[in-house]
């Protein structure tokens, strides 16, 4: 056990320098350099030159990401080229408000899923199936920010029950914080809930359809003892694969909603830096996006491994 | 809020008199019912409109990123306009009529010719650290947009060929060239008075009525006033709070649910949700930022007028404002000058949309494959591309080929914009006829996006910058409309309108051609009904 968990800590230790070396050559690639995208049509020639010169951009560009590279390597993520603020200290409040956003959608959804994902396989085919697939259908199906559009609509021009805005400061407190980021967790919610809710339901279905359960079933126990206690342990693999990939895409897909309410997280943070060419600070969202994919696949994993007694024990 | 309603403002504040607020509402088509109404309500106004001190002020801004830097010579849009505006001061202020009025200086005067200007200082103004404003900063001030330097201002900043200090509060600017306009070139936003050999840009010091408070960029910018204020009739509010909101949908819906007083870029296609609330109103402002699409007219085909002629009556400018603005904007006349510029030619006939004539020029043209790409992309402004397939269009019906060609928007102004034979772009408006004139369309000029080079239009442009007899700059600017109009390589549909909006308990919000929020002065301009 130990020793898988160093092999894939090692593993993603590598990722994440082909990732930091990809989103180089990314931000390389883009026609146009920092000076252009700030000076835009009120450049001169002098004046791009002298502000490629301040900012050493005038260097080639392996040596821009040794010198990034050499950084990390000491913990330095080095400094915004745009307006010469420190990326870690830039950074450290987004990715607190954007795993805030993450945990709080997590923490409501997940359990909400698998509730519902049970219940439907429970009462398969029955009104209460059919009626939860519809609606999840119906959330996955439109796109995020029509999703984040409606209920700004209804709850908070109409209603005035929630702000449309969630911009939260780093002294906001936690309950004005759960109040103000309300309508996009629920958005968010409501757009995960449908992935696991089904996967949950898909995968106990397919256990239910074994030997096994046929046995339990001829044995005369409870549909519901049946699907919680024989069911669902063996369909857990599955189930944790597809939370541990929504709780990525909470982390790092949520640059939409982000825009629709405002919130001060690390997308918004990322898509300004590539659209400004601000390298030190693309590269270091970059980081903490692969990271939080690969450790979360990595969770996902082990916990499918250890919820697995085949797997659990080799032979 | 309407153009008779800003008048009406103007009126009560005792800066337009009675005589003048008729003869300009008549000018703007009222009638005389209105005319009588218009006049009890102006005076019912100026008993409540007055400043009222306190208060938070809380804006919701477009244009803001999170890569924004307190460096004046990097400003680029509206949110650190507009934060600047309320730390800093700048030498000259463009009024809401567009003159340059004083600002750090209470005095400027052109020697004979215009090439040589004496700006006087106002004494006892005091820096937010306590030094008082002196020949000294105005001088470092200057000389940070010229030369070597990544300013902004640094094309118009061009025209300084020298700065000299006279006294403690005279300086001196030198001209390459005469300029009766000068003074507008340094009401430009990057050119704001700092201290003597100020660098420290995180921690800005100006003297402006506002103290940075809080600064978080691209979220949340604070401003807060330290003490009183120099101008004695601005800077009213405590607290300045900028909050950065670049979705459309999301600013409006933050003014509607009341989470802001006042927004900027409002969205026309949506506005009137507003224009229905009992609380809120527009504050819009007919402007002079306008969309192009410029013709090299050193280039084949465009070297032939006939074809420059074709285009200019393909184009369905009564449907651009429509597509690109929902009808928010003014007429273009493919020259840079919009209505509200006092030197607007006022006279010349408006180019309209006419197939037969766009046919027949293109016949004349005789050029059977013209070949003509028209290079876009949304990153020249939004709208950029859809103002391109209109063109297409309209075109395509009287038989001119157009191919639009849609480019990548990172770059597009390092790679596209004043290198292809026909590109889309956009200009902000200057503040000065002559100065728009000669930065985009002298002979030889950087940004000369059509290599339009003509020696009549050269004179005029040289003949107006010098002169200073009001009369002859008219007849000069006037007539380089003309030639622009009739021969010039850019295509100008139309003007775009600012359209801001804020809650009724806000005042001294006007509208101002120049930019959004006021021209970028909201922070000291604004205040909260009581």
């Amino acid at each position: 056990m130990l020793k898988l968990v160093a092999q894939r800590f090692a593993l993603g230790l590598l990722t994440l320098f082909a990732a930091s070396v990809l989103i180089f050559a990314g931000t390389e690639i883009l026609p146009g350099d920092l000076a252009s995208a700030i000076l835009q049509n009120n450049a001169t020639p002098e004046s791009l030159a002298a502000m490629r010169k301040e900012l050493g951009l005038e260097r080639p560009a392996y040596v821009r990401y040794g010198e990034w590279l050499g950084g990390v390597a000491h913990g330095n993520l080095g400094r915004s080229l745009a307006n010469n603020r420190d990326v870690a200290d830039e950074i450290a409040p987004r990715l607190k408000n954007t795993l805030f956003l993450a945990l709080y959608a997590a923490i409501i959804s997940v359990p909400l899923a698998v509730v519902l994902g049970l219940l439907a396989a429970i009462r398969q085919g029955g009104i209460y199936d059919r009626l939860v697939n519809v609606v999840t259908l119906m959330t996955i199906s439109v796109p995020e920010y029509f999703l984040a559009y409606v209920l700004v609509k209804y709850f908070a021009v109409g209603l005035g029950w929630f702000p449309s805005l969630a911009n939260v400061t780093s002294n906001t407190g936690l309950l004005e914080r759960l109040n103000l980021t309300f309508l996009a967790m629920l958005t968010l919610v409501l757009v995960i809930v449908a992935y696991m809710m089904r996967m949950t339901r898909a995968s106990v279905l397919s256990v239910m359809a074994s030997p096994y359960i046929e046995m339990a079933m001829l044995k005369g126990l409870p549909k519901w003892r049946i699907v919680a206690q024989h069911a669902f342990p063996n369909a857990l693999a599955p189930i944790i694969n597809v939370i541990a990939l929504n709780l990525a895409y909470l982390v790092t897909g949520v640059v939409v909603v982000e825009a629709v309410f405002v919130y001060p997280g690390l997308g918004q943070l990322m898509v300004d830096a590539v659209s400004k060419h601000d390298v030190p600070v693309v590269q270091a969202c970059g980081l903490i996006f692969a990271g939080a994919f690969i450790l979360l696949n990595m969770t996902a994993d082990i916990l499918a491994i250890m919820s697995n007694p085949r797997l659990r024990h080799p032979r | 809020m309407s153009e008779l309603d800003y008048l009406k403002r103007l009126h009560s504040a005792g800066r337009l008199s009675r005589r003048d607020l008729i003869g300009r509402a008549l000018a703007v088509g009222a009638t005389a019912p209105m005319l009588s109404g218009l006049l009890a309500s102006a005076d019912a106004l100026a008993a409540t409109e007055q400043g009222k001190p306190g208060g938070t002020l809380r804006l919701g801004l477009g244009g803001g990123s999170t890569t924004d830097s307190l460096n004046p010579l990097a400003a680029n849009d509206s949110v650190m306009i507009d934060v600047l505006f309320g730390i800093f001061n700048g030498l000259v202020e463009n009024a809401p009529d567009n003159r340059p009025v004083p600002e750090l200086a209470e005095k400027f005067e052109p020697k004979p010719g215009a090439a040589e200007w004496i700006f006087t200082l106002r004494k006892g103004i005091q820096f937010h650290n306590g030094k008082e404003f002196d020949a000294d900063d105005a001088v470092y001030s200057l000389n940070l947009h010229r030369g070597d330097t990544k300013s902004g201002a640094a094309g118009p900043m061009k025209a300084i060929s020298d700065v000299k200090k006279l006294d403690k509060y005279q300086i001196q600017v030198t001209l390459a060239a005469g300029d009766a306009d000068f003074p507008t070139i340094l009401t430009d936003y990057h050119v704001m008075m700092v201290p003597n050999g100020f660098t420290d840009w995180a921690k800005p010091v100006g003297t402006g009525a506002f103290t940075l408070e809080a600064f978080d960029p691209g979220v949340r910018i604070a401003l807060k006033k330290p003490g009183k204020y120099w101008k004695p009739d601005r800077g009213y509010v405590d607290t300045v709070e900028y909050n950065v909101i670049n979705d459309t949908s999301a600013r409006m819906n933050a003014l509607i649910s009341g989470q802001v007083d006042v927004i900027n870029r409002a969205d026309p296609k949506t506005v009137s949700r507003i224009e229905k609330s009992p609380t809120l109103e527009i504050v819009r402002a007919a402007g002079g930022w306008y969309p192009v699409m410029a013709m090299m007219v050193d280039r084949d085909p465009y070297t032939s007028l006939d074809l420059r002629q074709a285009l200019k009556y393909a184009v369905d400018r009564e449907q651009m404002i429509k597509t690109l603005f929902s009808g928010y904007g003014t007429l273009g006349n493919d020259h840079p000058i919009p209505r509200s510029d006092p030197y607007f030619n006022s006279e010349l006939a408006q180019l309209k949309y006419d197939p037969e004539k766009a046919k027949f020029h293109f016949k004349k043209a005789g050029i059977s494959d013209p070949k003509i790409v028209l290079q876009t992309s949304d990153a020249a402004f939004n709208g950029a591309v859809d103002m391109a397939t209109l063109l297409q269009a309209t075109a395509g019906k009287d038989d001119i080929p157009i191919q639009v060609k849609k480019e990548s928007a990172d770059g597009y102004f390092d790679n596209v914009w004043l290198k292809g034979s026909f590109v889309a772009s956009y200009w902000g408006g200057r503040p000065a006829a002559t100065q728009m004139l000669s930065i985009a369309y002298k002979s030889g000029a950087p940004w000369n996006e059509s290599h339009w080079n003509n020696e009549k239009f050269d004179k005029l442009l040289a003949d107006a910058q010098a002169e200073t007899d009001e009369a002859k700059r008219k007849n000069s600017i006037w007539a380089m409309q003309e030639l622009l109009r009739d021969e010039g390589g850019t295509l100008i549909p139309c003007f775009r309108d600012w359209l801001d909006a804020h809650s009724k308990k806000v005042g001294g919000h006007t509208p101002h051609s120049g930019f959004d929020m006021d021209n970028g002065r909201i922070a000291e301009k604004a205040f909260l009904k009581g």
